[in-house]
């Protein structure tokens, strides 16, 4: 290490620890930010200095997940430097490659906005891109302009990089139109698909020609085996595919991983069909980066819970899960989720912070109905608790059913309250409402700070 | 009452939350003993300019709106003619670009909007992006105020003499200069506002009901039964206040 980037990331590492010790919330960017301030070469030096190099993760949704579950397959046999709390602008890994300088490999989620930069100067040996839908417009504007920028950083991406995209995203698969060094993958399980389109599904219209798509099967939002009638633009062969997949409720699933190197039993201990893409990217990318098929059955089966994505916290005889939501998408999965069994009590946490999205209309493009018909009580809550309780009264829900509470903590207190001893209390919270949520979690001793959670 | 709703394109437009707008109006509408009958009018439709007493036109990504302009733009006759026998619009966003002169993109290229509303718009360099408050006086009298969230780069331009549908208090508007934001031409109303528009703004959801209804009945816009409003105006309140704080300026 340089005298000069040695005397940088010492007094990075510094202030990270003064950020913690005077309280100011996690301090988990902070030195980044210091670093990245005053050098953002040091970076590419930093990155650069990892024996096993960088693998980068990037999507609208299961950034955090994908990237928590290939931590797991990947840091069995390597010391790893990981964004483990979703600090995932160039400050974040800035922070995360200066707290991890001893590591062997470098492994990011990427905020979308971000990747063409962190492409540029990390230099990743794989990148695993999972999907775009449409999210946080008041941030990037338009997904296209999200679409357009990544398929410039891709094209300057060097031929011995492996790019992972998920092929049942149009876009995103055709990132990888006619690349060498690609792994392709997707779902094929028709009992699991959709029976039409949702109202938010976004890219419908093909990729090069604009007509509709036909798909012989829909699985999340826009993704899955699509073909365009008119120019016969198809999802690619898979590399890697995840087929017979059972969903168990709101607990776990299991599926058959097939991969170019064998076929495993995947047992995951976590809900919903979106988890099952981002385990399959998560193995394509850990397979990418020299992982053994074995590594990715054990880890995907010691996966839990990546922070704040569909954790389970105790709260004095009962539970709290918290499940993440950002955007239509990935909202319309947790709904799909929780359609199963629909939680007696249910609360809905809309701020409306940067990190949240300003603009909260997205919360309109999000199928909640199924819902409404079965939650005896729906507890709307946090800065914008007025626009969730206008979101399911318009949506039908009767008056006596629909409680808003805009403080957090009572919101959690009225639900917790209500919910028998032994049971859990779901919350749906937006990114900001979720960390206040543990944070007055964590007051009351039920769950550590994030930033003393076990590290690497 | 029936009220015929025409929904123009909800495939392609429908990012902003369209359809909480849609469900605003038949709520609203239902309670006071009205159905709201909405159908979609997409790519090729005939456009019946009698068959309908309410249009609307919501808000797409470029894409989308690239693949259906020239079909608007085909319909342009028939929109004006429903709007001339006094049927009610809202446009909203690209929607509301669309129904104007045209929309002149960075390589100068022009592509025809459907020539209802006299304005033009020019592609910008700067998103205009944040919450939104408008002072507006659709009745003589009735000041009322609109809190929504805009998110453009065109910028459009009113003709001299074409009305704006309010006054940007805090945000951007239009254009970021001119001070208005919207158009108002009679019934029609065109905005950039999203958020989405009508839950928060319940009054202006009403009026368009009002116009929607005099229109099915051939007589003049009444005022509707006022209604229990207590979370839309909480819902406004906020809104309001982050226009306040951080609402978009140059």
């Amino acid at each position: 290490m340089s005298v000069r980037l040695s005397v940088e990331t010492t007094a990075a590492r510094t202030i990270g620890a003064v950020s913690r010790a005077v309280g100011r919330g996690g301090g988990t960017t902070l030195p980044g930010k210091i670093l990245w301030r005053v050098d953002p070469r040091a970076v590419d030096a930093l990155a650069a200095r990892l024996p096993e190099g960088v693998a980068l993760v990037s999507a609208t949704n299961g950034k955090t997940t994908t990237t928590a579950m290939a931590a797991e397959i990947l840091g069995g046999e390597r010391r790893l430097a990981w964004n483990r709390a979703g600090a995932n602008l160039m400050s974040g890994i800035a922070s995360a490659l200066v707290a991890g300088r001893r590591a062997d490999l470098g492994l990011f989620e990427v905020d979308e906005g971000a990747l063409p930069e962190a492409l540029a100067r990390t230099r990743p040996r794989a990148v695993a891109l999972g999907n775009l839908f449409r999210d946080q417009l008041d941030r990037y504007g338009e997904l296209e302009i999200v679409a357009e920028r990544w398929r410039a950083a891709v094209a300057q991406l060097p031929e011995s990089a492996t790019l992972v995209v998920n092929a049942d995203d149009p876009v995103v698969g055709e990132l990888a139109h006619e690349r060498d060094a690609a792994l392709r993958f997707g779902l094929d399980d028709p009992r699991q698909a959709r029976p039409v389109l949702q109202h938010a599904a976004d890219s419908k219209y093909c990729v090069r020609c604009g007509a509709p798509y036909d798909y012989a099967a829909i699985y999340v939002g826009h993704l899955g085996d699509y073909r365009c009638p008119r120019c016969d633009h198809h999802r690619p062969a898979l590399d890697l595919v995840a087929t017979d997949i059972e969903l168990r409720g709101l607990h776990s699933s299991r599926f058959r991983l097939v991969t170019p190197v064998g076929v495993v039993e995947i047992e995951l201990g976590l809900p919903g069909l979106y988890n099952v893409y981002n385990a399959v990217a998560a193995a394509a990318l850990s397979l990418a980066v020299g992982a053994r098929l074995e590594d990715v059955r054990t880890g995907l089966s010691r996966f839990n819970a990546a922070f704040g994505r569909f954790e389970r916290i105790p709260a004095g005889g009962k539970s709290v899960v918290l499940l993440l939501v950002k955007n239509p998408a990935g909202a319309n999965e947790v709904v799909r989720t929780l359609e199963i069994g629909v939680p007696p009590v249910l609360v809905v946490a809309l701020n409306d912070a940067i990190a949240d999205g300003q603009d909260v209309s997205w919360i309109w493009d999000v199928d909640f109905e199924p819902l409404l018909e079965h939650a005896g009580l729906v507890i709307a809550t946090g800065d914008r608790a007025a626009e969730v309780g206008l979101r399911m009264t318009y949506g039908g829900l009767p008056a006596e059913r629909l409680e808003v509470i805009p403080s957090l903590e009572q919101a959690l207190d009225r639900g917790l309250g209500l919910v028998d001893a032994g049971t859990e209390l779901v919350i749906l919270p937006t990114y900001t409402a979720m960390l206040a949520l543990r944070g007055v979690l964590a007051e009351r001793g039920a769950v550590r700070p994030y930033w003393e959670d076990r590290s690497a | 009452m029936r009220i015929r709703v025409g929904h123009l394109y909800p495939e392609y437009l429908n990012i902003y939350a369209d359809r909480g707008n849609i469900a605003v109006l038949t709520r609203r509408a239902a309670l006071r003993g009205h159905e709201l009958e909405v159908r979609s009018i997409g790519l090729g439709d005939d456009l019946d300019p009698g068959a309908h007493d309410l249009l609307y036109v919501g808000g797409g990504q470029d894409r989308e709106q690239g693949l259906i302009a020239p079909d608007l733009a085909a319909k342009g006759e028939a929109l004006r003619a429903a709007h001339s026998r006094g049927v009610a619009l809202l446009a909203v966003c690209g929607g509301y670009q669309l129904l104007g002169r045209g929309y002149r993109a960075r390589d100068d290229s022009f592509m025809p909007g459907a020539g209802l509303f006299s304005h033009e718009t020019v592609a910008g360099d700067v998103r205009m992006i944040g919450d939104v408050l408008l002072d507006c006086e659709l009745e003589p009298g009735r000041r009322q105020r609109i809190a929504g969230f805009e998110n453009h780069a065109g910028r459009t331009v009113l003709d001299p003499g074409a009305d704006p549908l309010g006054r940007v208090v805090h945000g951007f508007g239009n254009d970021g200069q001119s001070g208005f934001e919207g158009c108002r031409l009679g019934r029609a109303l065109g905005t950039y506002l999203h958020g989405p528009l009508l839950p928060r703004n319940a009054w202006l959801a009403d009026w368009l009901l009002a116009q929607a209804l005099a229109h099915a009945t051939g007589g003049e816009a009444k005022p509707l039964a006022p209604l229990a409003d207590e979370l839309e105006d909480a819902a406004f309140r906020v809104a309001a206040e982050r226009a306040r704080k951080r609402g978009g300026r140059h």
